[in-house]
This record gives structure tokens, C-alpha cells and sequence, in this order.
């Protein structure tokens, strides 16, 4: 997957950043992160947090695989790639996610 | 911690993550179908600034994470700069929902320094007669300055277009004209039919026909916007089969705050006579949430009548719009009526025949007499 892919995923080379409707916010009640949009609100699980964090709009697609490669030694790096691309271009096609296209 | 329902009916999954501020009833836009009640001028006493901090504050504390600043037109109030900047500061996501009538770039520029997260835009139509006459001010050229504003500030745009028989027909126009503006976020949300709309019901509601081309157009612009510009087509609840769950339960998500100071479910819950709501200010909001009769009167599914009772839907819907409900029959938990099973169903389907009548419209304004449901 990555560059050259099917059409409307998210090439490796792309650098993601939340959206400029969207933040993350510490939920203290349920503690646990949110993703928080006008009128909309979505949780987070441990995972999706830690890329969301990572989607800087500084690091590219491979560089987040590769941290995240780093934190889980055991997850071959093609499955976590392939499951980072999968959330991204999800976020992108709800709007959530810029950097992406 | 797990705890039984407290004395309202509260349990663990009621709690509210939206807080409502009706900062005030007033306004200079006078739309025909606003949704404020047809007596909002008996609910003039304004909260005032300490009162609204605190409220924020308590609000944060009882699980509140998002907040919408409306009225009537929040515009109005001087504190809004103070407000925005609690809200922050309590890390609420903040959506400021306006006619844009009045502000100034400045009073705007301010907000976004002070952290309001997204500005919603009314806008009634694409042409100013049009919306204008819809609005009953002269408003529309400044609306889509303001718009122009909000952007070139960096705030995000939410464009809010209310629907009805007379603009079914220029939703592509209303697409295009949200496009021209670089809106993250269109709301084409049709009228429901509650206070003024109730009110002006035949002049406003549409026929199927309009509203299944309407729907179409924006289902093709969401696939074609998809992750550019969001786009949300609300239907009346008039042409659906079953109602939809109003608010996501009464007492359970939101939580409303008039502009004099009720915990309301929703925007319309005071005009349901019989019901007790009560003052913030009186005691913590967390108390209210918990042991308000009003906000529980209608919590969870045991006081529902049949045919909801033994419904499926039971737990979908919860028996629908309570005002909506009250203001077609008059009763208090009668099912609601837009759903095909409610024994008053009748009161719908006789609407939809009389829609387009000729009738003249009635602007908001503080000095109608309110009719009694009947």
C-alpha cells in the first residue's frame, strides 16, 4: 500500500494533521481521549490516540509507522502500516484529518 | 463507581456532554420559524455574568465537553468575550451559532484570540430577497461578509440553512454558495414544526416531492465533498415513519440553559405546561441534573404508553419529541404523532395534505398571542 495505491488512500509520503475543526481533548470523567468537531464528538481508543498525537502535520505517514514500529516490536511493520493507512483515510473521508490528500 | 438511578432517574449513561447556552431570547432577525418559544418574552430575566461562569464551570465538572453559544442572537450580550474565555480555559470545544447580526471583524478577530472554536453562520436563503424577507431584516449582504470574516480569521465555517417549502428548490444553489464560501460544514436542516414553525406550519411545510430532490442533491454533494465540506440533510420529522430519538433521550446527552436560567432537556421543554424545571443559581448543576423532576420526568423508557411500550423501537427512540408530542395532542405522553403506530398519526397526515395553503406569515416577535394545544 502507500504511494501509487487505490485512489483516495493516503500515500506513505503524506504528512497528517487533525483538522482545523477538530481537537483532542482529555476526557477526566471517562479517562480516555476524544476527538471533538462542531456537534460531533468521537472516542478514542489507546491506538487511535497515540496516532492522533503523531499526526503532527510535521511527520509523514512512514515516519508514525515507524514509531509506532518501535513501540510494538511484535506487530510486523506491514500490518501496522496497512492499519495506519486504514484509520487515516477514514479520518480524511470524514473530514477529520487534513495533510492528506 | 456503579450507582443506582438517582431520584430523577439519572443512571450512568445520562450525562451531558453538550451544554446549550441560550445566552438570550433577543434578536434582530425575526425568522418565521424560529425555535424559541412563542412566549419567550415571559423568559426576559438574563442570567448575568457570574451566574454564566459558574454555570460553565459546574457544567465542565458534570461531564459538559462541548458548548454552543446561542439564543436569540448571542451577539447581543457584551460578555461574550468573558464567556468564550472561561470556556476555553475549561477546555470546552466552543461553537458560537449566530445570524452574525451585529459584529464587527474586530469584535470576531477578538473571539478567535480568545479561543471559540468554530462560528455556525445562518444564512436563509441564496438571494437577499429571499432570505431576507425570510429573516424580516435586511440582513443577507452582511451575512455573507461575515462569512468572509470568519475565514480569513482561520475559524473553521459551519453554514446552517433552514429548509421549507419556499428554498426546497434552491439547495443546489444553497451547495454552491456554501462551496463559494469555503464552509467546513453545511447543515441543510430542514424546519421542524415547533413554536413559530408550528405557528406559520402551513406556508412552511413542504411536499414529499421537494423534500426527496432536496435530499437527493445533498447526498450527491456529500459523496462529492466527501472529507472537503460535510455535509448534513436533516429531514422534517413531518415526513418520517417513526420519530427519531429527540435530543438523544430527554435528560440524557444535553443539557439546556434559557436565558433566564432553566436546566431544560431542550429548547422547547418550558413551553410544556406541567412540568417543573428548575433556576440554576439556586443550587449546584449537578444536583439539578440529578434530582430535577422536570429533567427526569421523561428519563428512560417505564413511563411510556403503548403502542411504545411493546415497540422494538422502544429504546431507539424513546417514544419521540415530547413537545412535539404535547403541542399536536395536548397530552403529556402521548407517543409522538409523526410516528406511523401513534393513534394520533391522523394530525400529521391531515398537515401534509393542508401544506401550501396561503397563509401569511408571522414573523417572531414578542407580542403573540399563544395558543393552547388542543
Amino acid at each position: 500500500m502507500g504511494a501509487g495505491g487505490r485512489p483516495g488512500v493516503i500515500s506513505t509520503e503524506a504528512r497528517p494533521k487533525l483538522a482545523s475543526k477538530v481537537r483532542l481533548r482529555y476526557d477526566r470523567r471517562g479517562e480516555r481521549y476524544m476527538l471533538l468537531w462542531p456537534e460531533r464528538g468521537m472516542v478514542l481508543n489507546p491506538t487511535a490516540t497515540e496516532i492522533v498525537k503523531l499526526c503532527t502535520g510535521d511527520a509523514t505517514v512512514a515516519d508514525i509507522a515507524d514509531q509506532l514500529g518501535a513501540k510494538y516490536p511484535t506487530q510486523p511493520r506491514d500490518v501496522l502500516e496497512h492499519q495506519l493507512v486504514e484509520f487515516l483515510t477514514s479520518m480524511a473521508d470524514r473530514g477529520l484529518m487534513d495533510g492528506t490528500r | 463507581m456503579n450507582t443506582g438511578p438517582t431520584r430523577n432517574g439519572a443512571t450512568e449513561e445520562h450525562r451531558p456532554y453538550t451544554l446549550v447556552a441560550e445566552l438570550t431570547y433577543k434578536c434582530p432577525l425575526r425568522c418565521v420559524y424560529c425555535s424559541n418559544p412563542l412566549d419567550y418574552a415571559r423568559h426576559d430575566q438574563e442570567l448575568d455574568t457570574a451566574t454564566w461562569l459558574r454555570v460553565l464551570e459546574e457544567a465542565e465538572e458534570l461531564g459538559v465537553v462541548q458548548l454552543n453559544l446561542t439564543g436569540g442572537e448571542p451577539l447581543i450580550r457584551k460578555d461574550l468575550e468573558t464567556l468564550i474565555e472561561k470556556a476555553r480555559g475549561l477546555d470546552l470545544y466552543t461553537n458560537l451559532i449566530t445570524s452574525g447580526i451585529p459584529l464587527t471583524r474586530e469584535r470576531l478577530a477578538r473571539f478567535r484570540q480568545l479561543g471559540l472554536d468554530n462560528v455556525q453562520l445562518s444564512i436563509q436563503d441564496v438571494t437577499a430577497g429571499e432570505s431576507d424577507r425570510i429573516a424580516g431584516l435586511r440582513s443577507f449582504e452582511r451575512k455573507m461578509e461575515v462569512a468572509r470574516w470568519v475565514k480569513e480569521l482561520g475559524f473553521p465555517l459551519t453554514i446552517n440553512t433552514v429548509l421549507h417549502r419556499e428554498n426546497l428548490g434552491h439547495v443546489p444553489d444553497v451547495i454552491a454558495m456554501a462551496e463559494r464560501l469555503d464552509a467546513n460544514r453545511l447543515e441543510l436542516a430542514n424546519t421542524q414544526y415547533l413554536g413559530w414553525a408550528l405557528a406559520n406550519r402551513k406556508a412552511l411545510l413542504p411536499t414529499r416531492a421537494q423534500l426527496d430532490a432536496a435530499r437527493t442533491v445533498a447526498l450527491e454533494a456529500r459523496q462529492r465533498l466527501k472529507g472537503k465540506m460535510e455535509v448534513l440533510f436533516v429531514v422534517p420529522d413531518y415526513y418520517r415513519d417513526f420519530p427519531p430519538a429527540c435530543m438523544d433521550g430527554w435528560g440524557r446527552r444535553f443539557l439546556l440553559i434559557s436565558p433566564d436560567g432553566l436546566a431544560l432537556p431542550c429548547h422547547m421543554a418550558h413551553s410544556i405546561l406541567g412540568l417543573e424545571f428548575e433556576r440554576v443559581g439556586t443550587r449546584p448543576l449537578a444536583e439539578i441534573w440529578s434530582s430535577s423532576s422536570g429533567l427526569g420526568k421523561f428519563r428512560g423508557t417505564a413511563w411510556l404508553p403503548e403502542p411504545c411500550q411493546s415497540c422494538e423501537r422502544r429504546d431507539i427512540d424513546f417514544g419521540g419529541c415530547r413537545c412535539q408530542a404535547y403541542h399536536l395532542t395536548g397530552r403529556l405522553t402521548a407517543t409522538d404523532p409523526v410516528c406511523v403506530k401513534s393513534p394520533d398519526h391522523g394530525l400529521v397526515e391531515l398537515a401534509r395534505e393542508e401544506q401550501g395553503t396561503d397563509e401569511e406569515l408571522i414573523y417572531r416577535g414578542p407580542n403573540l398571542k399563544v395558543p393552547q394545544p388542543v
